[in-house]
């Protein structure tokens, strides 16, 4: 065909084409922001809540401090001593109120453990029960902590992971804690930036997951050698080694990763267990920064990595977030993983594992639905959670992000993708890494508060319900802090203060909670799963004992029931085996529940 | 990447044999190798988004080409070409998104047909995809930028490979003119801002730039046709693309091409249009 006119309606299309890209960003932006900031009783009728940032009126007052490493890391340092800042809830001393414990990193600094008021406010008691000054020189800095009671006494005790030696305290009934790290037998020094309590093998004791990022032949702040930097962006296996300390009863714990086939040099940043399968085990998720994720399929007593096969494990990315979450109340588990992406140099995307239909058992696979969900892009991020904001019904999930905040007109972006796509013989030496002069990776990025409608979109409300802080996040963590029957918010941010987000929700929305407590089981729990049967539909949750990034949530679940919940049954199924049932359940009720003998 | 390395086609009455196969004269050599570096990088260390989003791009550049070619030129093209620039969409494009693949596959192989200038198409149509798509969709796409997995043999082969291929269809000069330089301009980009050499040097290690030596810069339609001025403008397009690293653009090596390689060959055919018709002679 020749001539004018088509040639005419080719370059009209060709242009309609090159256009489209900017068409299709409108389309996306328009359905999935909420970009308007909102006062509370107009969030709170749009949106059902509303997060209000009140850490100083709470009395906390906490800023986390990042460690100096070794001298020869100055140029890239703000990049290197990145992490650090923590956040768990625990109820450590059984007074029904959840306290709220954070890690410092900086040499000498302290660790925070606030004990909750029950009026509003915390107080830090750390420096009073022996768990302040753990950073002390020589011994390493904190990067996280997980609380679990590994001896079935009633009391939380406190495992606290470093880059450097790692501690367990024992709770002396919630007024001190003993060290007992060189009785148990922990190794001397691990880089770990995650850990998790759980029961692997169902013997009523907790063990304990420690996932290794730098090898554990690095010392940080006196490094034998510059070549201690991942050897690829995305396929690096020089990282720490992972450990498994199976609990013994009698105080000690035998490690025995490479027995129950945990062998992994991946640099592992976030990790979480639950039982994905309805075996009755709880399977482990590691989220793997410059790489793939692992999951490894549990029988009971040994491990098998099933990444591959399930389809979680195959495309490399930066793995930052380990979280669990029934998000379509099907009685399933997705699992949300956190990733980077940058605008104009690296888009991952993250990722939103959910179970492919008619997959299930050995058979098991996820599908990613990140971008059909509306979950995916959230700039450089670290922790998330799941959970029910607006008690409307179905879990919300809430990201925090932002890597390095400096100098807020200068990116070190450019510099960073230069060296990331190198070879590992370049990647790996610290000292090719150009210098950082000040500027920022990532940095000042907005929050993402994701709202769940219940059939597959999720909606981002962040601006609208008042989280407008732009610090460089890495923990989150849902508590019901003041017993109202709604999740609060926690954030630790590096180099930045602890924030409390008190939620306002709609009392038009109705809820229900249940605190656990095992006999056979272990005593904290981890691992048991509830599902709550309502209004025609079920979501179930499990107790865990970490997960997220450097995070732990309140031991309790929480359950948001909508508006005129009938409320059929609860059905708890204990990490024993043992099932129990409770029939129409209150709402708006804590119910406090012991496993039956 | 390259259209067709080498366009002349080879009669199917000539048959199968290894030796025509590396010939200059098979245009298929340039897809089997892109193939095979695809195949090989997905399977051992997953370079690909996906199979879906792969397969998606070059569906796209084929259907486009084919419906294109029909209209235009009124015989059903010769497809060799489009099949490269949808594998090349497939592996250099990264995004979570599906229609990027799409877009960008069906905007490359378009230009072709509508950026045309006295019957030449003067962009490397998935040069101009990509720093379309880039430019226009940087929260939703970026491009390759990680390793071969963490060994230095896969490397080898590709460069090795590479080398000979375009070797073979006579084009290594332009391969080993932008290499040479950019190893120069790094030098001298680590001198001017302080930065290691190593870090310089580092993105040349990486897959994407070894697509884009062996296939883009190596165009035959849109480079110029003296071999003397095909390493003045690759050289070019190494000079800019420092300039524009200079000014820390993260696709500096795209845009570079995006802008030399056009000016290149209007500078060329404005030559061209100067010199006197020959005069047929009669006898």
């Amino acid at each position: 065909m020749r001539g004018t006119a088509p040639r005419a309606i080719l370059a009209i299309i060709f242009a309609a084409f090159v256009m489209s890209p900017l068409f299709i960003k409108r389309f996306e932006a328009r359905n999935n922001v909420a970009k308007t900031k909102l006062d509370v009783q107009t969030a709170v009728a749009r949106h059902g809540f509303y997060l209000q940032e009140v850490s100083r009126a709470a009395g906390v007052n906490f800023v986390h401090q990042a460690p100096t490493l070794d001298s020869r890391l100055n140029h890239i340092m703000p990049q290197v001593a990145s992490m650090g800042a923590s956040v768990s809830i625990v109820d450590f001393d059984r007074d029904g109120w959840p306290d709220i414990h954070v890690t410092n990193s900086k040499e000498g600094s302290k660790n925070a453990l606030y004990h909750n008021n029950h009026d509003g406010t915390f107080t830090d008691v750390a420096e009073q029960l022996g768990v302040a000054d753990v950073n002390r020189p020589g011994f390493g800095v904190s990067m996280g902590a997980v609380w679990g009671d590994y001896d079935n006494d009633g009391y939380e005790d406190l495992l606290l992971i470093k880059w450097g030696k790692p501690e367990l305290f024992h709770n002396d009934a919630g007024h001190g804690f003993t060290r007992v790290t060189d009785q148990v037998g922990l190794p001397p020094w691990i880089n770990a930036n995650t850990a998790l309590w759980f029961d692997y093998d169902g013997d009523g004791l907790l063990d304990l997951f420690i996932g290794g990022y730098y090898s554990e032949d690095v010392d940080l702040w006196h490094l034998a050698s510059t070549k201690m930097m991942p050897d690829s962006f995305e396929y690096a296996k020089n990282g720490g080694r992972k450990y498994l300390f199976h609990n013994l009863g009698s105080g000690k714990f035998e490690e025995v990763s490479a027995q129950v086939g945990i062998n992994s040099r991946r640099w592992a940043l976030a990790s979480a267990a639950a039982d994905l399968r309805g075996t009755g085990h709880p399977d482990l998720f590691i989220a793997n920064d410059y790489g793939v994720s692992e999951l490894y399929f549990n029988d009971g007593n040994r491990f098998h990595e099933v990444g591959e096969q399930t389809g979680v494990g195959f495309a490399p990315k930066s793995g930052m977030n380990a979280s669990f979450g029934d998000i379509l109340n099907q009685g399933r588990y997705a699992v949300y993983v956190s990733n980077i992406s940058e605008e104009g140099v690296l888009i991952q995307g993250n990722n939103l594992w959910v179970p492919k239909e008619g997959t299930n058992g050995e058979k098991l696979q996820f599908e990613n639905l990140a971008r059909d969900f509306g979950v995916e892009i959230g700039g450089w991020s670290f922790g998330a959670q799941f959970g029910d904001l607006n008690n409307d019904g179905t879990l919300d999930l809430y990201l925090t992000n932002g890597y390095v905040s400096l100098d807020h007109d200068k990116s070190y972006w450019y510099d960073f993708s230069k060296i990331a796509g190198g070879h590992s013989a370049i990647i790996n030496d610290a000292k090719n890494w150009p210098a950082m002069e000040g500027r920022s990776l990532s940095g000042y990025q907005t929050k993402h508060v994701w709202l769940n409608d219940g059939s597959g979109k999720f909606v981002d409300v962040a601006q609208a319900v008042g989280v407008t802080d732009v610090d460089d996040g890495r923990a989150v963590a849902m508590a019901d802090l003041w017993n109202r029957g709604v999740l609060d918010v926690v954030v630790a941010n590096e180099r930045g203060p602890l924030l409390i987000y008190k939620n306002t929700v709609t009392p038009e929305n109705r809820w229900i909670e249940f605190e656990l407590e095992g006999t056979t089981s272990n005593r904290s729990a981890i691992g048991a799963q509830v599902t709550l049967f309502w209004n025609g539909q079920h979501q179930v949750q499990e107790v865990s004992g970490g997960a997220g990034f450097a995070s732990q949530n309140q031991r309790r679940l929480h359950f948001g029931l909508g508006k005129f919940p009938q409320v059929e049954k609860a059905v708890i199924r204990w990490s024993s085996g043992k099932t129990q049932t409770i029939d129409k359940p209150a709402p708006s009720k804590l119910h406090k529940i012991k496993e039956p003998a | 990447m390259s259209q067709s390395p080498a366009s002349i086609a080879v009669s199917p009455s000539q048959g199968f044999s290894i030796k025509r196969f590396f010939s200059m004269e098979n245009r298929y050599l340039a897809p089997a190798f892109i193939t095979c570096i695809l195949l090989a990088g997905h399977l051992s260390f997953g370079i690909l988004e996906s199979y879906k989003k792969t397969g998606l791009a070059i569906i796209a550049s084929l259907a486009t080409e084919l419906v294109l070619g029909r209209i235009f030129t009124g015989k059903w093209p010769n497809i060799a070409s489009a099949y490269i620039s949808g594998i090349s969409v497939g592996i250099l494009v990264r995004s979570p998104a599906f229609w990027p693949y799409v877009i960008c596959s069906i905007v490359s192989i378009m230009s072709k047909y509508a950026l045309r200038l006295k019957g030449r198409h003067i962009w490397n149509p998935s040069n101009f995809g990509i720093s379309v798509l880039l430019f226009l969709a940087p929260e939703t796409v970026a491009t390759l930028s990680i390793q071969w997995g963490n060994y230095l043999l896969p490397m080898i082969v590709i460069w090795c490979l590479g080398s000979v291929i375009i070797w073979r269809v006579r084009r290594f000069h332009i391969t080993a003119t932008y290499v040479t330089c950019f190893i120069l301009f790094a030098f001298l980009r680590s001198y001017i801002t302080g930065s290691p050499w190593q870090s310089e040097i580092a993105p040349l290690t990486g897959p994407m730039y070894q697509l884009f030596i062996f296939f883009m810069v190596t165009d035959p339609k849109t480079t110029v046709r003296s071999k003397t001025w095909q390493c003045i403008v690759v050289a070019l397009v190494a000079l800019v693309e420092m300039i524009l690293r200079l000014e820390q653009v993260v696709y500096a090596p795209f845009y570079a091409l995006f802008l030399v390689g056009p000016a290149a060959l209007l500078i060329e055919m404005w030559f061209e249009s100067r010199k006197p018709v020959p005069v047929r002679a009669t006898v």
